[in-house]
């Protein structure tokens, strides 16, 4: 029996649109678009130009600081644009697919056979080590430094948040490949949280990992939370952190020995018609997906990933690296609505009491609801923020930037999706998420 | 829709390159007030939470208002009471809205006024604290503060207890105390004694009369400071034409006293109302009790005079030390901000709210020192339950492996 932890701080959204657990096909576009701005904390440089044809799982560009670590394309075709943007800061890598996936051949590997150091290499060069992610600073792991302890998430409680038993099923196999890899990297533990209500076999019953059972509401899934509970993040230490669907991709490419970047992806959102599961290719345009399926009515906000930590994108937008949901909400910039502070309408969510709470499934649009203001209440974060830190006194220090402060704090544990929630219900409408983002770049030039 | 269209047609000539830029703050903070912002969110979260700054404020004035009315009607009762004539409720009840009414509108007007052109200069948004505090200003005032004195002091504490610190959510003391405590230093003869808690001349010649001559305007609490009794016992509160009062008339709030406090029956309404919602923090209004009342019980114990015998009932009900419990102590920005602290914080005003009531000669109340000596030590306490984080965060750290 796995050990279980109760998290008790945190806030489940009741949102329309939960994802029906049915599979609707595959969604696929004429072109496939890459953008670097989904890595967090690399400095892209380009591999291919204008004209190039790659393969599926050939690097487009690599990081500028660890020239070693390649970016894969995720089909095949023929490189048509490279965007950019000010600085000229690479925008996105656009391939012209071809109509079948070609793909690169590294050779199916046995784990059991390969040392740590091939494991990264073989990780590294096939272009999918984006995967991984490091706290502190909550980047794509540096490959140079040894981590600690390895934390995968076996879940996701964020809102509308697809179910990943349902994804993994027929894909255990490449799971635990991809887990057995992950544990050979690390010295430590690799640690697997798992919700109390999984049945997947390949989660429950994972080898050589540490199995651990998170009970409770949102952020209960975010790989922070689970850490800080688990075993922080201490000043000097690097942990890499994972979610369980990323460790698909690894899995895939020592069982097949090719890159294969599809994910399964939920559609939901209050403005979806017919929301279920897609088998989407990384950076596939969405226009398909969304035609005729959305509600009519107003403007809408399409996102890539989750209302909470998403990418805003445009209706003909691409599905972004690191997600595996996509939501319609409405924008609400052409909603005026009169003596909102007086309202008693039950259209209105707060997770406070200053309204009436109703059980029932909100459609809340994109509007801030509100102005922006210093902050005035107090114990607003601490109520959806289950870490041993105190939110609002590290908020304060990094935007004083001060860095004692901030690492007596706990910055190193912490990432902006942690905040994410703050930001919700923040009375003062802050942007804590860009905050925080700011403050882990400039610590990270800062120390390195 | 028309007001929508109203809005939108004017909107050009207060933005950027507009002819009435200078006061885009002042268009903004009107039309925020009639519609909420149709802004959406640009980087992070996608939605939001309902609740803004304007709801957690009107919240607090809802809270307020069974306080006000009640403080209201006692003006009306207090006065129809020293000049002894029947007035029916509502004629008392006029009596008392007419005589607070200006002071709510001079408070508002000075301070709303210097904070719109405080938001102007700063080109931000108005934000909505006052509000909550220029309601707050006449109703712990005596009835009697004359008019010009609530415009000086309202001003004073807006520039300097507020927009010299950055505005709402950086001041350090409550701004509505540091207008009364400006008046109570400056203008002593005005703020104290038994001459300003009973308005006895007319109201827009409304309830004109001679007043009795049995008629004394001190409060109860005053009456007790300057008391000779040697035990409580021998001591009787007295109203203001010299019959006794009962614990139900204190707690109804029919005795004399600054406008909004009187009345502790009313100020549970709204405490219940904070807590209910969450925008008071219960765990400050308990704890200024558990201060208040461990510090009055163990004086019980070694009671030397009357004062130091009255018991833990009497203190609650009199005074503000009620009001300042539930409306004052709770101000988030001047309390301490987090859960340990604001024990810490609520009850050490218990204690020093009754310690200057008992100790102190010269103030027969203490709630208002009390809560503006502790916003003072708020950042303090809050320092050392933070740094108890930070060092277990340290030892954490220090520790070689930890699995």
């Amino acid at each position: 029996m796995a050990n279980r932890i109760k998290i008790k701080k945190g806030l489940q959204i009741p949102l329309l649109g939960k994802p029906e657990e049915t599979f609707r096909g595959e969604i696929t576009s004429e072109y496939v678009q890459v953008c670097p701005e989904d890595f967090q904390g690399i400095t892209p440089k380009l591999k291919v130009k204008v004209g190039d044809t790659v393969k599926a799982g050939q690097a487009l560009f690599f990081s500028k600081m660890y020239p070693d670590m390649m970016f894969a394309s995720p089909a095949s075709g023929t490189v048509t644009a490279i965007d950019r943007g000010e600085k000229r800061r690479i925008l996105n890598v656009t391939v012209k697919a071809d109509r079948e996936n070609v793909y690169e051949d590294y050779g199916k590997k046995e784990i059991a056979t390969l040392s740590a150091e091939e494991i990264k290499k073989a990780l590294l060069n096939a272009g999918i080590w984006f995967v991984i992610k490091q706290r502190p600073y909550d980047v794509v792991a540096n490959p140079g430094k040894e981590p600690r302890d390895i934390f995968v998430t076996g879940f996701d409680t964020a809102p509308l948040a697809p179910s990943y038993d349902f994804i993994l099923k027929g894909q255990e196999a490449d799971l635990q490949t991809g887990l057995n890899a992950l544990a050979k990297l690390t010295k430590g533990k690799v640690y697997l949280s798992i919700s109390p209500n999984t049945k997947n076999e390949g989660l429950r019953n994972a080898k050589n990992v540490t199995i651990t059972e998170f009970e409770g509401p949102h952020p209960a899934g975010n790989t922070g939370v689970q850490i800080n509970h688990l075993a922080p993040v201490n000043r000097g230490e690097t942990v890499w952190t994972l979610n369980a669907l990323d460790v698909l991709f690894i899995g895939r490419l020592f069982n097949k020995g090719v890159v294969d970047l599809t994910r399964t992806v939920a559609l939901t959102g209050s403005e979806i018609k017919q929301t279920g599961y897609y088998k989407i290719l990384i950076g596939t345009q969405l226009t398909k997906l969304f035609a005729g399926n959305v509600s009519g009515k107003g403007n809408l906000r399409h996102i890539s990933g989750n209302v909470l930590t998403g990418t805003k994108i445009t209706g003909d937008g691409v599905l972004r690296a690191n997600h595996s949901q996509v939501t319609v909400i409405p924008e609400g910039d052409d909603v005026h609505e009169a003596f909102g502070w007086a309202s008693v309408s039950p259209k209105r969510y707060s997770a406070g009491a200053t309204y009436l709470q109703l059980k029932k499934a909100y459609r809340l649009d994109a509007r801030l609801m509100g102005g922006p203001r210093a902050i005035i209440v107090s114990n607003e974060y601490d109520k959806v923020f289950p870490m041993d830190i105190f939110p609002e006194q590290l908020i304060k220090s990094i935007l004083a930037f001060n860095i004692d402060k901030m690492e007596q704090l706990g910055i190193y544990e912490v990432a902006p999706e942690d905040f994410a929630l703050c930001e919700f219900v923040d009375t003062s409408k802050l942007e804590l998420q860009r905050i925080v983002r700011t403050g882990l770049d400039m610590l990270r030039k800062e120390m390195e | 829709m028309s007001l929508r269209k109203f809005l939108d047609k004017i909107k050009p000539n207060f933005e950027e390159g507009g002819k009435f830029h200078w006061l885009y703050s002042t268009y903004d903070a009107f039309e925020t007030f009639l519609y909420v912002p149709a802004t959406t969110s640009k980087s992070g979260v996608h939605i939001h939470d309902a609740r803004d700054s304007k709801r957690t404020m009107v919240i607090v004035i809802i809270a307020l208002i069974p306080a006000l009315l009640m403080g209201m009607y006692n003006v009306g009762y207090q006065h129809y009471l020293a000049i002894n004539t029947q007035a029916g409720f509502w004629g008392t009840f006029l009596y008392g809205f007419l005589a607070i009414l200006p002071q709510i509108v001079v408070s508002y007007v000075v301070g709303l006024g210097i904070e719109f052109a405080m938001a102007q200069v700063k080109k931000e948004e108005v934000a909505e604290g006052f509000l909550v505090s220029g309601l707050l200003i006449p109703m712990i005032m005596p009835v009697d503060t004359p008019l010009w004195m609530i415009a000086v002091a309202t001003a004073f504490s807006v520039i300097f207890a507020k927009e010299v610190f950055g505005g709402t959510g950086y001041n350090i003391f409550n701004v509505a105390l540091i207008a009364r405590a400006f008046l109570f230093f400056a203008y002593p003869s005005k703020m104290s004694g038994d001459q300003v808690w009973v308005r006895t001349a007319d109201t827009f010649g409304l309830g004109g009369g001679n007043v009795v001559d049995s008629f004394s305007g001190a409060t109860p609490l005053g009456q007790l400071a300057v008391s000779d009794a040697a035990r409580f016992g021998d001591f009787t509160f007295q109203g203001i034409t010299g019959n006794p009062l009962s614990l139900w008339d204190m707690f109804v709030g029919l005795i004399p006293g600054s406008v909004g406090e009187v009345s502790t029956l009313a100020i549970l309404l709204g405490a219940v109302l904070l807590i209910i919602t969450g925008v008071g923090s219960w765990k400050t209004m308990i704890s200024v009790f558990l201060g208040g009342l461990f510090t009055i019980l163990l004086l019980n114990l070694f009671a030397l005079n009357a004062s130091m015998e009255m018991p833990p009932q009497y203190h609650f009900l009199l005074g503000g030390f009620a009001f300042g419990a539930v409306f004052m102590a709770t101000d988030p920005v001047t309390s301490a901000r987090t859960e340990k602290g604001k024990w810490i914080f609520g009850f050490l005003i218990g204690v020093v709210a009754i310690l200057i009531r008992i100790f102190n000669p010269g103030y027969p109340e203490g709630m208002m020192l009390a809560i503006l000596f502790m916003n003072a030590f708020a950042p303090l306490i809050d320092f050392y339950v933070v740094d108890a984080n930070i060092k277990r965060r340290l030892k954490r750290a220090a520790l070689p492996n930890n699995h």
